[in-house]
């Protein structure tokens, strides 16, 4: 028995955007495209723009391949069955060292000058956690108080490619609900096979995709569509209870949980440098090497630092290694004002596997919601290497 | 050669028109060039302490000037070229609209930089940023302002309002605690205040020294001085962290509301708007939620005082 095409499709969107987005998806169109066709189309795009994609750099001690969003010249560079890269997309809208403005001297007068020019960029291979967590950064940085035209340039300007992977062990994407995404890309490709099943969101992409073979989809298609999406639902091994975890925080805000933890956390911000939607900053300010000019930068700043809460007069407001961690959880899985206190996690782990101390946020949570087992067997008291 | 057909268009939003217009601060979800600060002269520096200058800036353009328009108790974010920018509160009238007053303690690598710059020199200012004071929500009670040293600056903005519009307000009691004599501020208004504006000063210091004839001790044992009548009175309190502990709790003991105690947090601002998450007090921002916070969510707000 084969459902119609549209009646799939409801089918889908509704299974898999239980959490209402808001946002209009509407504007999607369907194709399917053959894997030699979608070669030839990432090909041409590659040539024609500066693309990044993810490529293996190295393999860790356990021989996992280690994988970075690094410059692309042709489809053969991308590897597009890579688990996850070890550092987010954010860097390419958000980066280390940002120049915010520049100042020109001349005598005792000054000038300054703002630059938000940015070049277009191709984006290959996003995994749905990471575009579930640009639209997270969209919300804090573009609906808030003062919208960053920084962020909204690189932003407007990049070209995204979404592409949806069966999870790593560790990933908890599904229990935040940002294992498919619905909105804030130009295309998403889910692998059915011997082709590609795309969601065309934008009429770049559109525009492209007409100089290429592609047809609509059929109801196999669509059966093989939520099959591949099921599959990755299914195949989801770490689960975090995330039910109610705000208020829970609020109530565990003096909980000894953060003070065993703190004490394993080294306060490197490791993970807010690998998180996806990490923002905090501090700006600063250096002459250049001439004295005849000056330039303010925005550098990307961790809570874990220890200097993050640190005022005029040298009061912290934050001292503890615990009161830092129990901080960025905060931020994490509280959410501030400014993105309507949703929670801003996708669930990757990065964090947790780039932390020198072994500190994971699934048993975090699950410590603080008092599971016995994992207070008994996660902590122990040396940080455990990788 | 490119393939013009799959080359993305650059979107420049340097030449929208958004980014081109004046930047206003107090409206909201608008992108403009927040980053772009007014430019001012500093007209006058006058030494008010040992640490602590008040410079006096005017605002270059005229246009700019009308502008930048605050309400008692909002920031800004004053920058010093190649130094770096520093979150100040704003010391003067909001009735002045020719000229700034700041008043400047040194304590880090920009305030100190601020130190050594003479009359003349350009700065920028960028703002005004936050929250402020409700002054017409407060009319028609009595005033109790308690500042704890340097919380003397952010109380002359409301002092100067409450000033301006006297007869609006019954009995205005000024509480004001320093270590030392010398730490006093504005001291050279002090007479004003009291004989034209009819305002109770009560001034206390921690060390006294053979030349101050007046009370020696805490800011709490000021309260003896005066009666509080609670159902009428709203209070504003500013100073270091511990004073806010005392001071509240004291307060709230003698029954004055939590919704009429304010109070003016401090954090080291980076950005001024909500971004860079660096004044993050519980889960709300100093910059746009504060600095002026009633003492009700302050209580539960987690590390903010």
């Amino acid at each position: 028995m084969y459902l119609s095409t549209k009646g799939i499709l409801a089918f889908v969107n509704e299974l898999y955007s239980s959490k209402p987005t808001g946002k209009e998806c509407d504007g999607m169109i369907y194709k399917v495209i053959s894997k030699a066709e979608f070669k030839r189309f990432i090909d041409t795009l590659v040539l024609n723009n500066p693309s990044f994609g993810p490529r293996q750099v190295d393999s860790d001690i356990r021989g996992d391949a280690v994988y970075h969003f690094l410059p692309v010249t042709s489809f053969d560079d991308i590897a597009f069955d890579y688990t996850a890269t070890a550092s987010s997309a954010k860097h390419f809208f958000l980066p280390f060292r940002e120049e915010l403005s520049r100042f020109a001297f001349h005598g005792q007068d000054w000038n300054q000058h703002i630059n938000y020019d940015t070049n277009p960029i191709v984006l290959i291979g996003l995994r749905p956690c990471d575009i579930s967590a640009l639209n997270i950064l969209d919300d804090v940085l573009l609906n808030g108080h003062f919208p960053s035209p920084y962020y909204l340039g690189k932003r407007k300007n990049t070209f995204v490619i979404g592409m949806d992977h069966l999870p790593r062990p560790d990933c908890f994407c599904k229990s935040m609900n940002h294992h498919s995404v619905q909105t804030g890309f130009n295309l998403f490709c889910s692998d059915i096979g011997e082709e590609y099943y795309l969601s065309i969101n934008s009429s770049k992409a559109f525009n492209f995709l007409k100089e290429f073979n592609t047809r609509d989809p059929h109801d196999e298609d669509n059966c093989r569509l939520v099959e591949r999406r099921k599959l990755i639902s299914n195949s989801f091994l770490s689960e975090v209870d995330v039910t109610a975890l705000p208020s829970i925080l609020d109530i565990e805000f003096d909980s000894p949980v953060w003070e065993k933890w703190g004490n394993k956390c080294l306060s490197c911000g490791t993970c807010a440098m690998v998180c996806p939607t990490c923002y905090c900053y501090s700006v600063e300010e250096s002459f250049a090497i001439d004295l005849n000019g000056a330039t303010r930068q925005k550098r990307l700043y961790s809570c874990n630092l220890v200097d993050f809460a640190v005022v005029a007069g040298g009061h912290n407001f934050r001292p503890k290694n615990g009161d830092r961690l129990k901080y960025r959880y905060y931020h994490q899985h509280r959410g501030f004002a400014e993105n309507a206190n949703q929670q801003i996690c996708v669930g990757c782990n990065r964090c947790g596997r780039a932390c020198l101390a072994g500190i994971n946020p699934k048993d975090v949570i699950n410590d603080l919601r008092m599971e016995k087992e994992s207070c008994l067997t996660n902590v122990s008291l040396s940080p455990g290497r990788t | 050669m490119p393939d013009k057909r799959f080359v993305i268009p650059r979107q420049d939003i340097n030449r929208e028109a958004f980014a081109a217009s004046i930047p206003d601060f107090n409206r909201r979800s608008e992108i403009m060039k927040t980053d772009m600060g007014y430019k001012c002269s500093i007209t006058n520096i006058v030494r008010l302490t040992e640490q602590e200058k008040l410079f006096q800036l005017h605002i270059l353009e005229s246009r700019e000037r009308e502008i930048f328009r605050f309400r008692p108790g909002q920031f800004l974010m004053l920058e010093l070229p190649g130094y770096g920018e520093v979150p100040i509160s704003i010391s003067s009238s909001c009735s002045n609209h020719e000229f700034l007053e700041l008043c400047i303690r040194k304590a880090g690598h920009v305030t100190s930089a601020l130190f050594n710059v003479e009359k003349g020199a350009y700065v920028a200012v960028r703002g005004p940023f936050g929250s402020s004071f409700p002054m017409d929500e407060m009319s028609g009670n009595n005033i109790l302002l308690i500042a704890g040293g340097l919380g003397m600056a952010p109380l002359r903005s409301p002092l100067s309002w409450i000033n301006e519009h006297r007869e609006r307000f019954e009995n205005v009691d000024v509480l004001y605690g320093v270590k030392e004599p010398s730490q006093l501020l504005f001291t050279y208004q002090f007479d004003e205040w009291e004989m034209i504006n009819h305002i109770r000063l009560h001034t206390i210091v921690e060390h006294g020294t053979a030349e101050w004839n007046s009370r020696t001790g805490m800011i709490t044992d000021l309260f003896n001085d005066i009666t509080i009548n609670p159902a009428t009175t709203y209070a504003i309190v500013c100073g270091p962290p511990v004073m806010f502990k005392v001071v509240c709790s004291y307060l709230d003991k003698l029954g004055i509301p939590m919704n009429r105690m304010f109070v003016s947090l401090e954090r080291r601002m980076h950005c001024g708007m909500g971004k860079c998450c660096r004044c993050m007090v519980g889960s709300t921002f100093t910059c746009v939620d504060g600095p002026v916070f009633d003492y009700w969510s302050v209580m539960n707000l987690k590390e903010a005082i």
